[in-house]
C-alpha cells in the first residue's frame, strides 16, 4: 500500500502537464488569414472534405425525396419536393416483420448494449496495455502476439466456437455474454493501441512514480490515465462505432426482445425480395449513424495534447 | 423474504395460463419487405387467435445473414419456437442431427398428403418417412417480364416467347435500349440459366441434369443448345449496369430495358410502380415456351423444445399455416401461390392467375434448391456469374465446367 | 537538439527483482491485470483457431462434423479460379490501401495539427464514413460510380461525351472502384490515430527543430515519424486486419462482380460457410488466410516483442 502523499512529486508533474494540455494543438500561431500556407492547408482540407461529403450529400437528398422521384435515378439533383416522410417512416413506422415501429424499437436496447460493452472493453484493454507496456513478465508478450494474430481472424469464422464456449459457461443469450463477446473482439486492437501509446510516454514519469513508491494501480490511475486522453478518445471512437454498428453478435447472442437497432436497420435495408425503398434506407442509415457521429463531435474536446515532456524534466 | 414470497405469487399467477396450454412462440424468418411483412401479419394474427402468442424475430437477408444466426441459436441450445427456411435442403442436417421435431401427427390429422400440391413440397419436408416442415408458399422462377413501352419505342410487337425476344434484341439496341436487364449478383444469372434449361430444353432435360445429376447429359448436345441460348442472353444483357435484381426490374418498369428474367416476386415492383399487367408490362411464364413452373418457396421448421406448452403451440402453428383461409390471406399479400389448390384466389392479378393455373394443372417441376445442395448451387453461381461477365469464356468451356459440377453434385 | 530522440523501440525496463524472492508473486498485480487477456488469447483465439484448423480437414457441411477427408478441401480450394482471383485482388487492394491510408491519414492529421479553425468539424467530416453502416454507404458508392446516373453521367451531360468512368462495371479496374470507397471509409480513423500520435509528441521537439532552423517537412520526416513508430504499428495492424477482413464493402458495392472480378478471400470464406453450407471449405479458406497472416506476423512479433530485452 503506497502512501498517497508520496505521490506528490508526480502529482506536481501531472499538474504541469495539465496546464500544457490547455495549450492545444501544435504549430505556429496563425498569422495572416490569407497567407499562402493557410490557403494550402484549407484548400487541401476542403478538397478532402468534398470527397468525404459527396456520399453524404447523395444520402441526404435521396432521403428527402419520394420514391417516384428516386426512381428517376437522378442521384445528385436536389429534391423537387422535400418530404420528411422517409425519416418518419425509418424511425417510427418501418416494419420488421410484425413490429411496425421502425428503428425506435431497438434504440434503447442498443444503448443498453453499448454502454457496458464500451466501458468494459476499454477498461480491460487499457489495463492490459498498461501492464504490457510497463510491467512485462515472462510470457506476457507471447500471449500478446497470439492476440495480435487474433485481430486478423474474420469474426464469422469464430461464431460457432464462441457459441459453444458461451453455451458451456452458461451465459449464452444474455447481455453479459454479449458484453464479453464485444470485449473479446475489441481486445486485440485496443490492447495494442494502449500498449503502444503507454510505451511511447516518457520513461521518466514512470520511474519517478516508482521512486515515489506508487504501485501498479496508482500509477495507472494517477499518471497513465490522465496522460492519455487522446488515445482513450480513439479507443472510444473505435468501440462506439464497432459496437453500435454491430449486427451479427447482436442477433446471435441476444433474443428478439433485446435486439439492437441494427437488426431493424438490416431489416429495413437488406430485404431480399420485395420492394426496396431507397429513401427510407438512407434515412435509416443516417439515423443509425447519428449516435457515433455525436460521439465523434463531442469527444473532440478531449482530443488534446496529452503529454508534454517539459513537465517531466521540470 | 417478502420479495421472494411476492415473486412466488407472481410466478404462480404467471403459470396459470400455461395450464390452458397456450404459449409464446418465437418465430424467426426473413420476410421483412413491405408485402412480406404484411403477409407475416396475417399469419401471426391467425396464430394469436388460437390463444397463443407469436413473438416475432425477423432478420432480413436470407442466405448469408439470417441462416447462420438461426443455426447458431439452434445449435447453441437456445432454439426459437419455429423458423423459416427455403424449401429444399437447407435444414437437412439440422433434421439429421435430431434438433428438429417431426410433425407427423399434425400432418396426418390435417391430411397434408392429400391437400398439399404439388407433392414435391411435402417430399422435401420428409426425412426417413417423417415430415419435418410445414410448407407456406410457392415461388417460381420461370418468368419473362417485358416492358410494352420499350417494344413500342423499338417498333416491334411485344414478343410472345423467348425466341421472338432474342430476335427483337437488335431492334431494341438500335432504339438505344437495353434488351435484357440482368443485375450483377450471382443468384440472378444462376436463376436465369436454370430458367433457360427448363423453358428451352424441357422438363425432361431439366430433371435429367438436376434430379439425376447425369454428367453425360450435362455435357451433351441438348445442354449445348442451352449454353448457346445463355450466350445469346449474355449478349443481350451486356451493358445493364445495375447490381440488385430490383434495379434491373426498374429498368423494365421505366422502359429503359426490354425485359428481365426473374421470379414471380418481381411483380410486386410493377404493382408498386402502379403498372398494370397486359397494359404496361407483359409476363410470360415459362418464357412463353414450356409452360412449366418450378415450385420453390418457404417452409417453417420446428426445433425440438423442452417446454411442453410450447411444443403444443408448435403444432397449432403448423395447423394454422396450412389452414385454407390463412393460405389465401398470406399469399395474396406476399404475391406467391398457395400450397393447396382447393382455395379461391379471385383477388389475384392476371400474372398471378396464370401462375396458379399452371400449377393447378400440375405442370410443375421441383426447384433446383430442392434438387441440389447449397454447395452445388453456389458452385453453379460462381460459374454462371463468371460466364455472364466474361465474354472470353466460350459456351463450350462453360459447359465443360458445368458438367464437372453436375458430376460431383450432391 | 536539446533532447535526444528516444529509442524507437517501445521497450520498458522490466522491474528488477530487487529483493523480491518469489518469482510467482513478482509483478502479481500485472499478472492479475493480464488474466483476461491471457484467457482470451489462449481460449478464444488460440483454441478457436485450432478448432477451425481441425475442422478444415473434415467434410462438415452445415454443422461441424468430425469426419475427416484429409486435404480434399484444400485441393478443391486451390483448384477454384474464384479463390485465386480473390487472392490477387486482396494483394492489389491490400498494398494500395495500406500505402494510401497511411499517406492520406498522416497528411490529413498533420494538416489538422496546424492550429486550424474548425478542427472539430473537419475531424467529424473525415470520420463520419466510419460511423455509417456499409450496407447502405456501399449502395451510395455504387450509385456514384454507376456509369448511367453517377459521375460519368454527370460529366457527359456537361458536354464531355467521351468521358468514361465506370470502375464497378469493368472487370479490369473494379478493385480500384472498391478501393475508392474503402479509403473513403477507413482513412478517417487512421487520421484520428495519427492525430493522437502527433498530440503525443513532445512540444520541445518542435521548439528545438525551429530553433535549429530545420524545415518543417524534414522535422516530420526524420524526427516526428520515427518517434511515432508505436502509433504507426498500431495503425498498420488496424489497417491490415481491416484489409484481410474486407467483406461488407465488396458485398455492398459489387457482390464480387462483374463475374468474380472483385471477389476477396473473406467473402469466399463466408459464402462457402453460410450460403453454400460447406463449413469444411470455408474453414480451409480461412485457415489459408490465417496461415498467411501468421507467416507475416510471427517473425515481426518476435523481433518486436520477444527478441530483445533492454533496460
Amino acid at each position: 500500500m503506497a502512501n498517497v502523499s508520496t505521490l506528490n512529486a508526480t502529482g506536481a508533474a501531472i499538474d504541469a502537464v495539465r496546464t500544457e494540455i490547455a495549450a492545444g494543438p501544435r504549430g505556429k500561431k496563425p498569422k495572416k488569414v490569407l497567407s499562402r500556407r493557410n490557403i494550402m492547408i484549407y484548400g487541401i482540407l476542403g478538397l478532402a472534405a468534398l470527397y468525404y461529403l459527396l456520399p453524404l450529400y447523395v444520402m441526404v437528398v435521396t432521403s428527402l425525396k419520394g420514391m417516384p422521384e428516386v426512381r428517376l435515378g437522378n442521384i445528385f439533383s436536389p429534391p423537387m419536393e422535400i418530404t420528411f416522410e422517409p425519416w418518419v417512416k425509418a424511425w417510427a413506422e418501418a416494419c420488421t416483420g410484425l413490429n411496425c415501429d421502425g428503428l425506435s424499437r431497438g434504440f434503447w436496447n442498443s444503448v443498453r448494449i453499448l454502454v457496458p460493452s464500451v466501458i468494459v472493453s476499454i477498461a480491460v484493454a487499457s489495463v492490459s496495455g498498461y501492464a504490457l507496456a510497463n510491467w512485462r513478465f515472462k510470457g506476457s508478450e507471447l500471449f500478446f502476439s497470439v492476440l495480435i494474430i487474433g485481430a486478423f481472424i474474420p469474426y464469422q469464422v469464430m461464431i460457432y466456437p464462441l457459441v459453444i464456449i458461451l453455451r458451456e459457461i452458461g451465459i449464452y443469450g444474455s447481455l453479459t455474454g454479449l458484453v464479453i463477446v464485444h470485449t473479446i473482439f475489441g481486445m486485440p486492437i485496443l490492447t495494442l493501441l494502449f500498449r503502444n501509446y503507454f510505451a511511447g510516454l516518457p520513461e521518466e514519469l514512470f520511474k519517478a512514480a516508482r521512486i515515489d513508491g506508487a504501485g501498479f494501480w496508482q500509477i495507472y490511475g494517477r499518471i497513465m490515465l490522465p496522460m492519455s486522453l487522446p488515445i482513450f478518445v480513439v479507443a472510444i471512437i473505435i468501440q462506439v462505432t464497432g459496437i453500435w454498428n454491430d449486427f451479427l453478435f447482436g442477433v446471435v447472442f441476444t433474443r428478439p426482445d433485446t435486439y439492437p437497432m441494427t437488426v431493424q436497420l438490416n431489416n429495413i435495408v437488406n430485404s431480399v425480395q420485395g420492394v426496396k425503398e431507397y429513401n427510407v434506407n438512407m434515412a435509416a442509415t443516417l439515423l443509425t449513424g447519428a449516435v457515433p457521429l455525436i460521439v465523434y463531435f463531442v469527444s473532440g474536446r478531449l482530443f488534446v495534447r496529452g503529454i508534454a515532456a517539459g513537465a517531466v524534466k521540470g | 423474504m417478502r420479495i421472494r414470497a411476492f415473486a412466488a405469487v407472481l410466478a404462480a399467477t404467471a403459470a396459470l395460463p400455461c395450464a390452458a396450454m397456450a404459449a409464446d412462440l418465437e418465430v424467426t424468418h426473413w420476410w421483412t419487405s413491405g408485402g412480406e411483412a404484411a403477409a407475416v401479419k396475417e399469419l401471426a394474427t391467425a396464430f394469436d387467435a388460437t390463444g397463443n402468442k407469436w413473438v416475432d424475430g425477423a432478420i432480413a437477408g436470407s442466405g448469408s445473414t439470417a441462416r447462420p444466426i438461426m443455426i447458431s441459436r439452434i445449435t447453441g441450445g437456445d432454439p426459437m419456437g419455429a423458423t423459416q427456411f427455403n424449401h429444399g435442403r437447407q435444414a437437412e442436417e439440422l433434421v439429421m442431427s435430431g434438433l428438429m421435431r417431426d410433425l407427423n401427427d399434425v400432418a396426418e390429422k390435417g391430411k397434408w398428403k392429400d391437400i398439399i400440391k404439388p407433392a414435391s413440397l411435402l417430399a422435401s419436408c420428409t426425412y426417413e418417412g417423417k415430415i419435418y416442415c410445414a410448407p407456406v408458399n410457392i415461388h417460381s422462377w420461370q418468368w419473362l417480364w417485358l416492358s410494352n413501352a420499350a417494344f413500342e419505342k423499338a417498333g416491334v410487337p411485344v414478343p410472345k416467347d423467348w425466341n421472338e425476344f432474342v430476335a427483337a434484341g437488335p431492334k431494341l439496341r438500335e432504339a438505344g435500349l437495353q434488351p435484357l436487364a440482368v443485375g450483377g449478383s450471382a443468384f440472378q444469372v444462376n436463376g436465369l440459366f436454370d430458367t433457360l434449361v427448363i423453358a428451352l430444353g424441357g422438363t425432361e432435360l431439366y430433371n435429367k441434369v438436376y434430379k439425376d445429376k447425369d454428367e453425360e447429359t450435362a455435357a451433351g448436345p441438348e445442354m449445348a443448345k442451352i449454353f448457346a441460348a445463355a450466350d445469346d442472353a449474355r449478349k443481350l444483357a451486356k451493358g445493364s449496369n445495375v447490381q440488385d435484381w430490383n434495379q434491373a426490374t426498374n429498368l423494365v418498369i421505366t422502359g429503359k430495358a426490354g425485359g428481365q428474367i426473374m421470379g414471380d416476386w418481381a411483380q410486386g415492383e410493377f404493382q408498386q410502380a402502379g403498372q398494370v399487367a397486359g397494359k404496361d408490362y407483359t409476363c410470360l411464364p415459362g418464357l412463353g415456351l414450356n409452360q412449366t413452373l418450378t415450385t420453390g418457396g418457404d417452409a417453417i421448421y420446428f426445433p425440438i423444445l423442452k417446454d411442453e406448452a410450447k411444443s403444443k403451440a408448435q403444432e397449432v402453428l403448423a395447423e394454422t399455416i396450412v389452414d385454407p383461409k390463412v393460405q389465401v390471406a398470406f399469399n395474396l399479400k406476399k404475391g406467391s401461390v398457395p400450397i393447396r389448390s382447393d382455395v379461391d384466389l379471385a383477388a389475384a392479378n392476371d400474372c398471378m392467375k396464370k401462375g396458379i393455373e399452371i400449377i393447378s394443372k400440375g405442370s410443375t417441376a421441383t426447384s433446383t434448391d430442392q434438387l441440389v445442395s447449397a454447395d452445388t448451387q453456389k458452385q453453379k453461381e460462381d460459374l454462371m456469374s463468371e460466364f455472364f461477365a466474361n465474354a472470353s469464356i466460350t459456351p463450350k468451356q462453360a459447359q465443360e465446367r458445368f458438367a464437372s459440377i453436375i458430376g460431383s453434385a450432391d | 537538439m536539446s533532447r535526444t530522440v528516444p529509442s524507437a523501440t517501445p521497450s520498458r525496463p522490466l522491474p528488477k527483482s530487487s529483493g523480491r524472492p518469489n518469482q510467482l508473486f513478482r509483478n502479481l498485480n500485472s499478472k492479475i491485470a493480464l488474466t483476461p487477456m491471457i484467457l482470451v488469447a489462449a481460449v478464444v483465439f488460440f483454441g478457436g483457431t485450432i478448432w477451425t484448423v481441425i475442422y478444415s480437414f473434415t467434410n462438415s457441411r452445415l454443422l461441424p462434423r468430425a469426419s475427416f477427408v484429409g486435404f480434399d478441401q484444400y485441393e478443391r480450394l486451390w483448384a477454384s479460379s474464384r479463390w485465386i482471383i480473390s487472392i490477387q485482388n486482396l494483394l492489389i487492394y491490400g498494398i494500395l490501401s495500406l500505402i494510401f491510408s497511411l499517406v492520406v491519414g498522416f497528411v490529413l492529421a498533420a494538416l489538422m495539427d496546424q492550429k486550424i479553425r474548425f478542427e472539430s468539424a473537419f475531424r467529424t467530416i473525415f470520420l463520419y464514413p466510419f460511423a455509417l453502416s456499409f450496407i447502405v454507404t456501399g449502395l451510395v458508392w455504387q450509385w456514384i460510380l454507376n456509369p448511367e446516373f453517377g459521375v460519368q453521367g454527370i460529366v457527359r451531360s456537361l458536354g464531355w461525351t467521351s468521358f468514361t468512368f465506370d470502375p464497378l462495371y469493368n472487370p479490369d479496374i473494379v478493385i480500384y472502384g472498391i478501393l475508392i470507397a474503402g479509403l473513403w471509409q477507413g482513412t478517417g480513423l487512421v487520421m484520428c490515430l495519427m492525430l493522437a500520435g502527433l498530440r503525443g509528441i513532445d512540444e520541445d521537439i518542435w521548439k528545438a527543430a525551429r530553433v535549429d532552423g530545420i524545415p518543417m517537412w524534414r522535422t516530420y520526416l526524420f524526427v516526428v515519424i520515427p518517434m511515432m513508430r508505436p502509433v504507426f504499428i498500431t495503425t498498420l495492424v488496424l489497417i491490415g486486419s481491416g484489409i484481410v477482413k474486407l467483406y461488407d464493402l465488396v458485398v455492398a458495392q459489387t457482390s464480387g462482380g462483374p463475374g468474380n472480378a472483385s471477389e476477396v478471400p473473406a467473402k469466399y470464406v463466408y459464402d462457402y460457410m453460410f450460403q453454400a453450407q460447406n463449413l469444411g471449405q470455408g474453414f480451409a479458406a480461412s485457415t489459408m488466410m490465417l496461415l498467411t497472416v501468421a507467416i507475416i506476423i510471427i517473425p515481426w512479433a518476435y523481433l518486436e516483442f520477444g527478441g530483445k530485452k533492454r533496460g
